[in-house]
């Protein structure tokens, strides 16, 4: 993430941090809100004061001056706000009394617990409180948790080890199509294809990683993103195979210990006496994804306390050093970046059962650059700010859709989730600015010898490429 | 400090590194020029020399991190100079060659991370290498990766939580703390690396060293930096490593009070050439010794106060007088 360091010296080209201009705080606050005002009004003004519609005979010219001066209006007091309440602060001594929200929460441990509870009756809640919009409720909760997952995944590459992987998508993609393949072709299961696509994600995770990790930094952000779009175009191109961009569709459903979920004889419903509810295959999905997603965070929770894990965020730390050490520090890049890989396959996998159909369209670079921007947003290492960053982002997009007021603010042909890279731009920048290490940005240690002590942000490293 | 006679060199009957015609080129430079000399079982050797005369090239290429241009560096575990054995590992091109005699390796054959783990050659760097938003704890636990990720049967055992890697763990930080008590920093075992004053992190920089068990521990300018008081406290520290684990010592210094004080083998390096080895006292008497620390660029070396001192200190002689010969 190289630059996201300079995100707040990029968003304060005028502010002066001299404190010899002898100007008082609010003039310059008026000054800088009003030359930002005029700027959002220049730019503004052919993006959202005219509209132009392809009308038969030529283009229709409409405008829209209450937007455009909304807009204006927002970025004057937006401005204002920030100079007064955030530039001006102390910068200069160090960390001052910077509260970090960990600070303020009880321990991690407990918001952990909290949280897995919560998780877990999720369903139930919909159910009982939403009953006439919990399908939909659930079917968001499985896709946050599919991205959580992804992000706990993508979190052992880029986060404990440091290295930038922009790639990440390709394993989702290995793990959807190895069963979706093996689905098609051989008539395989869920269950069965399961581990299998998180095998086939590691090794290919092994294979690719075996010429790109000897790069370094943005070299290896570069190659890993290549990768990642090659697997696609190979997934695209290969029509014979893999159905081309038209993918692969009819893949089964996962089965509760062999009973499908569905109407009929010899269906879970029909076995245990439940009258058959489509809500049941969503409540059965989350489930399944949510069991993936803790074994991720398992997994990878004892990693971090084992050689293994701790050799990864050493090298994040300092790579020769570890070498000084006798770390081999090509298999532990590998190993990170295979293991990371096993999860994004086992992740693919469900997306595909989940879906039913997939196709190369789902494994885009932005899928990717969605993973990570997750991680980086929760704090690069920190487990729960994955979660907090998955709800909030995937949660947040969704949001966009309900979001029918602003139609009324902002006339009928408002479609707000035409914004959503808009949006999804501006939360990382507001993150990078207010918390540059991410919502979490402790680091935990992973042995303690008497009494364990959270580490600064400003001390752990970020890898390389950051 | 030397209690060695003058003409006896036993760092040449039982080396326990050797480096034997070594050159090291970077483009057109010349940094290591067809450089030899022996490290003594048991010795604390010191490598001294005008700064960018090479000795950090020296380190580098003898933990692996440089390939040198032309030469041959042997570390030798058990007794002796293991001619035999030496011969044999490099005519059959083999990285290293153990015999009932002990173990002989070929340093310029082996890749960093070997050396470390293989030949139990250690180092610190010039420019402290902490992981600094780890623990103290840590620091030391990264160090011991190689035994245990065995007694962890590579992960797997450690994922089911097997008792034998519980005992290694344990082993581990016991091994840890011991050297945290004994570079003074128990104390501050669940702090951050980073979070040390520089004369802490130097000390820490050494104990994670230590726990690699070498049998050379290679200091990169370990007392740069240090005040009068740390910097005695390390000559105490080196000391008891030599004595209590018999690790031989190879340490870049430039502090000469150090240097004389500890070193029971001197070698000078000058533009990557050597012009002089042996004991403290004969170093300090050498002429050529003297000229190369007078000689450097006079006006920019000369103003640093360090180096000055440490003229005076090598030479027993203002620059002034040195200057009249
Ligand atoms: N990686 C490198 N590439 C090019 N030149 C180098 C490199 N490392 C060291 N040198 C050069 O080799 C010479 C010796 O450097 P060094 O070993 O660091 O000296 P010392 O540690 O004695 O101060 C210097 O001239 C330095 O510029
Ligand atoms: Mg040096």
């Amino acid at each position: 993430m190289a630059g996201t360091g300079q995100v707040p010296a990029g968003t304060t080209p005028v502010a002066p941090k001299n404190a010899d201009v002898p100007q008082t705080r609010m003039a310059r606050a008026l000054r800088e809100s009003l030359i930002a005002g005029a700027l959002a009004a220049i730019l503004g003004f052919f993006f959202l004061a005219l509209r132009t519609d392809i009308v038969t005979g030529g283009l229709n010219v409409t405008t829209r001056w209450g937007l455009w001066l909304t807009a204006i209006a927002i970025v004057f007091a937006g401005r204002m706000a920030l100079n007064l309440f955030w530039f001006d602060r102390d910068w200069g001594s160090g960390k001052p009394a910077r509260k970090t929200i960990v600070a303020a929460l009880p321990s991690g441990k407990t918001v952990g617990r909290v949280a897995l509870l919560f998780a877990l009756v999720l369903p139930f809640l919909f159910m009982a409180l939403f009953p006439n919009k919990d399908r939909q409720f659930i079917d968001l909760s499985i896709l946050i948790m599919t991205y959580i997952m992804l992000g706990w995944g993508l979190n052992i590459v880029v986060g404990l080890a440091g290295l930038l992987d922009l790639g990440y998508v390709a394993f989702y993609a290995v793990g959807a199509y190895s069963f979706g393949l093996s689905a098609h072709y051989l008539g395989l299961g869920f269950w069965t294809a399961l581990p299998m696509a998180g095998l086939l994600a590691a090794t290919w995770g092994l294979i690719l990683g075996f010429p790109v990790l000897r790069l370094r930094g943005d070299y290896l952000a570069i190659v890993t993103l290549a990768f990642g779009e090659m697997i696609r175009i190979v997934l695209i191109n290969w029509n014979d195979f893999t159905g081309g961009p038209n993918g692969i569709s009819g893949i089964p459903k996962p089965t509760f210990f062999g009973l499908e979920i569905g109407r009929g004889e010899g269906s879970f419903g029909d076995v245990f006496g439940i009258p058959y509810d489509p809500i049941h295959r969503f409540v059965f999905l989350y489930y399944i994804i949510l069991v993936l997603a803790l074994l991720t965070n398992f997994v990878t929770m004892r990693l971090r306390r084992l050689p293994i894990g701790r050799a990864w965020e050493a090298l994040r730390e300092d790579e020769i050093a570890c070498r000084s050490l006798g770390i081999n520090t090509r298999n532990t890049k590998l190993s990170a970046f295979s293991i990371g890989a096993m999860f994004a396959g086992f992740a693919g996998s469900f997306f595909a059962t989940r879906q039913g159909f997939i196709s190369p369209e789902s494994f885009t670079f932005l899928e990717s650059a969605i993973i990570l921007a997750i991680v980086v947003l929760g704090g690069l290492g920190s487990q729960i700010g994955i979660v907090i960053a998955s709800v909030v982002m995937v949660g947040g997009i969704e949001l966009l859709r309900n979001l029918n007021f602003l139609k009324q603010v902002f006339g009928p042909s408002f479609e707000p989730t035409e914004f959503r890279m808009l949006i999804f731009g501006l939360a990382m920048v507001v993150i990078m600015v207010w918390k540059p290490r991410g919502l979490v940005s402790t680091r935990e240690p992973s042995a303690t010898l008497k009494e364990k002590k959270l580490i600064k942000a400003d001390q752990v490293a970020q890898g390389e490429g950051h | 400090m030397s209690t060695q006679s003058r003409s006896v060199h036993r760092w040449k009957d039982d080396p326990v590194l050797t480096v034997e015609h070594m050159s090291m080129r970077f483009g057109g430079l010349l940094a290591i020029n067809n450089l030899s000399f022996e490290v003594g079982r048991g010795d604390i050797t010191a490598l001294i020399g005008p700064n960018g005369a090479g000795k950090t090239t020296v380190f580098n290429c003898v933990t692996g991190f440089y390939k040198p241009t032309e030469g041959r560096i042997v570390a030798r575990h058990g007794t002796g100079a293991q001619v035999a054995a030496v011969e044999h590992a490099t005519t059959k091109g083999k990285r290293w060659h153990s015999t009932d005699a002990g173990a002989v390796f070929l340093l310029e054959r082996m890749p960093d991370y070997e050396i470390s783990q293989k030949a139990k050659v250690a180092r610190t760097f010039q420019n402290i290498r902490l992981f600094s938003g780890m623990t103290l704890l840590e620091n030391l636990l990264v160090a011991q990766h190689n035994p245990l990720m065995v007694a962890s049967g590579y992960t797997i055992g450690g994922i089911l939580g097997l008792k034998s890697f519980k005992r290694a763990e344990k082993a581990a930080t016991e091994k840890a703390a011991y050297w945290l008590d004994h570079v003074g920093l128990i104390d501050r075992a669940d702090d951050a690396a980073g979070d040390l004053p520089y004369g802490d992190q130097r000390r820490l920089e050494i104990a994670r060293a230590m726990c690699l068990e070498p049998l050379v521990l290679c200091l990169d300018e370990p007392a740069a930096g240090l005040n009068p008081r740390e910097s005695a406290d390390l000559n105490l520290l080196l000391r008891y490593i030599r004595e209590t684990h018999g690790t031989s010592i190879l340490l870049i210094e430039h502090d000469m009070g150090v240097v004389m004080e500890i070193s029971d083998h001197v070698i000078v390096l000058d533009y990557g050439v050597k012009i002089a080895d042996g004991d403290a006292a004969e170093v300090k008497s050498d002429p050529r010794v003297v000229a190369a620390y007078l000689g450097v660029d006079d006006e920019a070396e000369i103003d640093v106060p360090e180096v000055r001192k440490d003229l005076i200190e090598v030479t027993g002689r203002t620059k002034k007088g040195a200057g009249d010969e």
